[in-house]
């Protein structure tokens, strides 16, 4: 499978750590480690292995400096309370649990809760099947379909803040273009109110997510398409696969490995999205589109509570690693398979 | 508020990047002070005037009082939204600005970390000055800010709509209702106003639930939930959009310009707006309709503050204090308010002003009786604002009685 050193980056590793792996036991060093005695690390293989640490170290102090410093202060943060005051005194009392017992019991969380799962699922679930629909779609050739596909992209291209304004404006309730192509076409007796009313407000703020999704989607599987080789294809239509039959046996199992990062990716970036629903709603009406990322924003840079506000992005960072882990078993599954 | 109001959303993730990053420069900080020891040349400033005409009205006005004070002005305009993140980044690094802007009901958050100096420790004194404008400046019984120019919201009307219809300009709620639906008509609401998902919501909202005796500690009360009411009326009779729950008071203004609304509440900075995008329009402003004839009228007030951050040099901080008692002179609180279409802050300069800026006559009444968004919260007053707008958005699409919204909200 030539995707899968590609997508997983599992099974490119265990080869570089195989290499490692075998180093007999210097002398003297205590058994079962591999580590070099103190001589050994001036052994060709030593050598080797400093130089393989050496490789790594920028990436690790990258990683170190701008992924582990930030999450480590923000686990530490949710158990203060951290004020405005906090940046000018540098106190923030030690305050345990209070944080999130005060969160995770508020009246807002439930919902906020709730809409993020409605939101994450819905969003998913329509950026993938319309994008890979797109992507499949692309994959014959017409005239014009680079420059089509190009086109496709556009929505991941523009600024998220432009984007929300023109669909605040499309969707506005009375003079928004939206109803008023409804009502003109007669499919409609009263406007809706898309952003307005509290059972639509959710639906309008998915669907322009999944808008603004499928280029991203669109690009990863068509490239994955692109890899799957023509004369599986050949094959199959002698066996009499072909159209759906072809892409149910043929297209998906060697297109899961693509799905899967597509997938997981997708589940990460939406849980975390702010941007849109602050341009579109604000969280609003009455909290019907209030998610735990930007209740999490809203407590930090509205209320200035920054520990609460830690503790509802700390909540989200676990919800993030589930699927991380779920992810890696996929993709471990995978690749014994 | 109008400003902050306006751009909350767009700067969301620049704010939240800016404040990860303060505590790594927290460490490298503690330079950046400058010339302590010396005479004082130069003075920092920051405020958030980043947009025309503004710009040059303040870059003017502090070029002149550095001038007055004998030193050069380094001023910095971020965005408004920016402002705060800023603040607290170089609070963390000890790089404050030796004057610094602030919207009002911020200044609680920003004199809680410790980081201004109260006003009264270099001679200045808010005698003189509306009381509202002096609490939104207090903190824990200390004066942290002088205001030269605030402003309110008011209620606008379209003469020409209202004189067709044969309305007068509403003075009561009764009167509001009446005549929003009489002046109702097509594709035209009778009023616009904004209550959305932010503290621009609880701004517009505050006239209504303070004149008629309402409390921001508790807003689980009669008097709160009877302002309620007269709003969500509004909507569900149709005499207001169902879209208010989501329009800023630029999209208000918006309405009102292009004529879907034949009154709108808003204040007096969409003024220019409205001059260049309707250019013909005939309108007036009156003060907000009260519950009953003959109640006082409790407006919000807004405009900003400005402050003297411990830069732990006394001479810079001598000559900063300086450039904050020109900032507010009696000279340049007239100017300011002619050019800025606001109000001044001193009550002995309030009649000459209507006198000479008529339009402002409303807004100026007003004033006089208004209140501090913090004035009874203090640092509190964020979360109270979170609670006053979800219960306004809940009742307003009908999730909930006003009363049963108003204790859900309280009770958080």
């Amino acid at each position: 499978m030539a995707e899968e050193g590609r997508a997983g980056g599992t099974t490119a590793r265990p080869p570089l750590l195989t290499v490692v792996a075998p180093d007999p036991p210097a002398p003297g060093a205590a058994a079962g480690t591999d580590r070099p005695g103190r001589a050994g690390w001036w052994s060709p293989r030593g050598r080797e292995r400093l130089l393989q640490l050496g490789f790594l170290l920028p990436a690790v102090a990258y990683l170190l400096l701008f992924f582990g410093y930030p999450v480590v202060q923000n686990v530490v943060m949710a158990f203060q309370e951290y004020t405005t005051a906090t940046f000018y005194t540098g106190e923030a009392p030690w305050v345990g649990l209070d944080n999130y017992v005060a969160v995770l019991t508020s009246a807002v969380f439930n919902q906020a809760l709730v809409n993020t799962v409605l939101f994450t699922v819905g969003s998913i679930a329509g950026q993938f099947v319309i994008g890979l629909a797109i992507a499949v779609f692309f994959q014959r050739r017409f005239p014009l379909s680079g420059v089509l596909r190009s086109l496709l992209l556009l929505p991941w291209l523009m600024p998220l803040i432009v984007s929300g304004a023109v669909w605040r404006w499309i969707l506005d309730q009375d003079n928004g273009a939206l109803n008023r192509f409804l009502g003109g076409v007669g499919l409609i007796g009263e406007n809706p109110g898309w952003l307005t009313s509290t059972s639509l407000a959710l639906i309008a703020v998915i669907v322009v997510n999944i808008w603004v999704g499928i280029p991203f989607n669109t690009t990863i599987l068509y490239g994955g398409l692109q890899d799957v080789p023509r004369e599986l294809y050949e094959a199959a239509a002698l066996d009499g696969a072909t159209g759906w039959r072809a892409f149910r046996h043929v297209t998906w199992p060697l297109l899961r490995p693509v799905v899967n990062v597509v997938l997981v990716l997708g589940v990460v970036y939406t849980i975390k999205v702010l941007d849109i629903i602050l341009g579109l709603t604000g969280g609003g009406p009455a909290n019907a589109t209030q998610t735990i990322a930007t209740q999490s924003y809203h407590l930090s840079f509205q209320e200035f509570r920054f520990g609460q506000g830690a503790a509802l992005g700390n909540v989200l960072i676990v919800i993030s690693l589930v699927f991380a882990l779920f992810y890696l078993r996929a993709n471990r599954r995978a690749g014994q398979g | 508020m109008a400003r902050r109001g306006a751009r909350l959303g767009r700067t969301a993730l620049a704010t939240a990047t800016a404040l990860a990053t303060a505590a790594t420069l927290a460490a490298c900080g503690g330079g950046g002070a400058g010339d302590s020891g010396g005479p004082v040349t130069s003075l920092r400033v920051l405020d958030y005037y980043n947009n025309e005409p503004e710009n040059t009205v303040y870059a003017d006005l502090l070029n002149a009082c550095g001038q007055q004070a004998g030193v050069t002005i380094q001023r910095e305009a971020v965005p408004g939204a920016s402002l705060i993140a800023k603040v607290l980044q170089q609070a963390s690094s000890r790089t404050l600005p030796d004057v610094l802007m602030l919207d009002n009901p911020d200044l609680q958050q920003i004199a809680a970390t410790g980081a201004l100096s109260p006003i009264t420790d270099f001679g200045l004194s808010t005698d003189g000055y509306a009381n509202g404008i002096v609490s939104a400046s207090t903190y824990e019984g200390k004066v942290y800010g002088m205001q030269p120019v605030t402003n309110t919201i008011g209620l606008f009307y379209n003469e020409d709509m209202l004189a067709a219809a044969g309305v007068t300009p509403p003075k009561t709620w009764d009167e509001l209702k009446a005549a929003a639906a009489k002046l109702t008509s097509g594709d035209r609401y009778g009023l616009a106003f904004s209550a959305p998902a932010n503290y621009e919501g609880t701004w517009q909202f505050l006239p209504f639930m303070w004149s008629n005796g309402g409390d921001e500690t508790n807003i689980a009360s009669p008097q709160v939930a009877q302002a309620l009411q007269l709003w969500v009326d509004l909507v569900t009779s149709g005499s207001a959009s169902r879209s208010v729950v989501n329009w800023t008071q630029a999209d208000v203004n918006e309405q009102f310009g292009a004529g879907k609304a034949a009154m709108m509440i808003n204040g007096p900075w969409q003024f220019p707006a409205l001059a260049q995008k309707a250019p013909d329009l005939k309108y007036g402003v009156v003060p907000i309709p009260v519950p009953q004839a003959g109640a006082t009228e409790v407006a919000p007030l807004g405009g900003e503050t400005w402050t003297l951050p411990r830069t732990g040099d006394e001479a810079r901080q001598k000559k900063a204090a300086e450039i904050v008692a020109c900032l507010n002179s009696d000279a340049t609180q007239m100017n300011l308010a002619t050019e800025r279409s606001s109000v001044p802050t001193k009550t002995a300069l309030l009649d000459g002003f209507v006198a000479q800026a008529p339009t402002m006559a409303a807004f100026t009444e007003q004033v006089k009786t208004a209140r501090a968004r913090t004035g009874k919260l203090g640092a509190d007053w964020p979360a109270a604002a979170t609670k006053i707008y979800t219960a306004v958005q809940s009742a307003i699409t009908g999730g909930a009685t006003p009363d049963a919204a108003l204790r859900q909200a309280q009770n958080g």
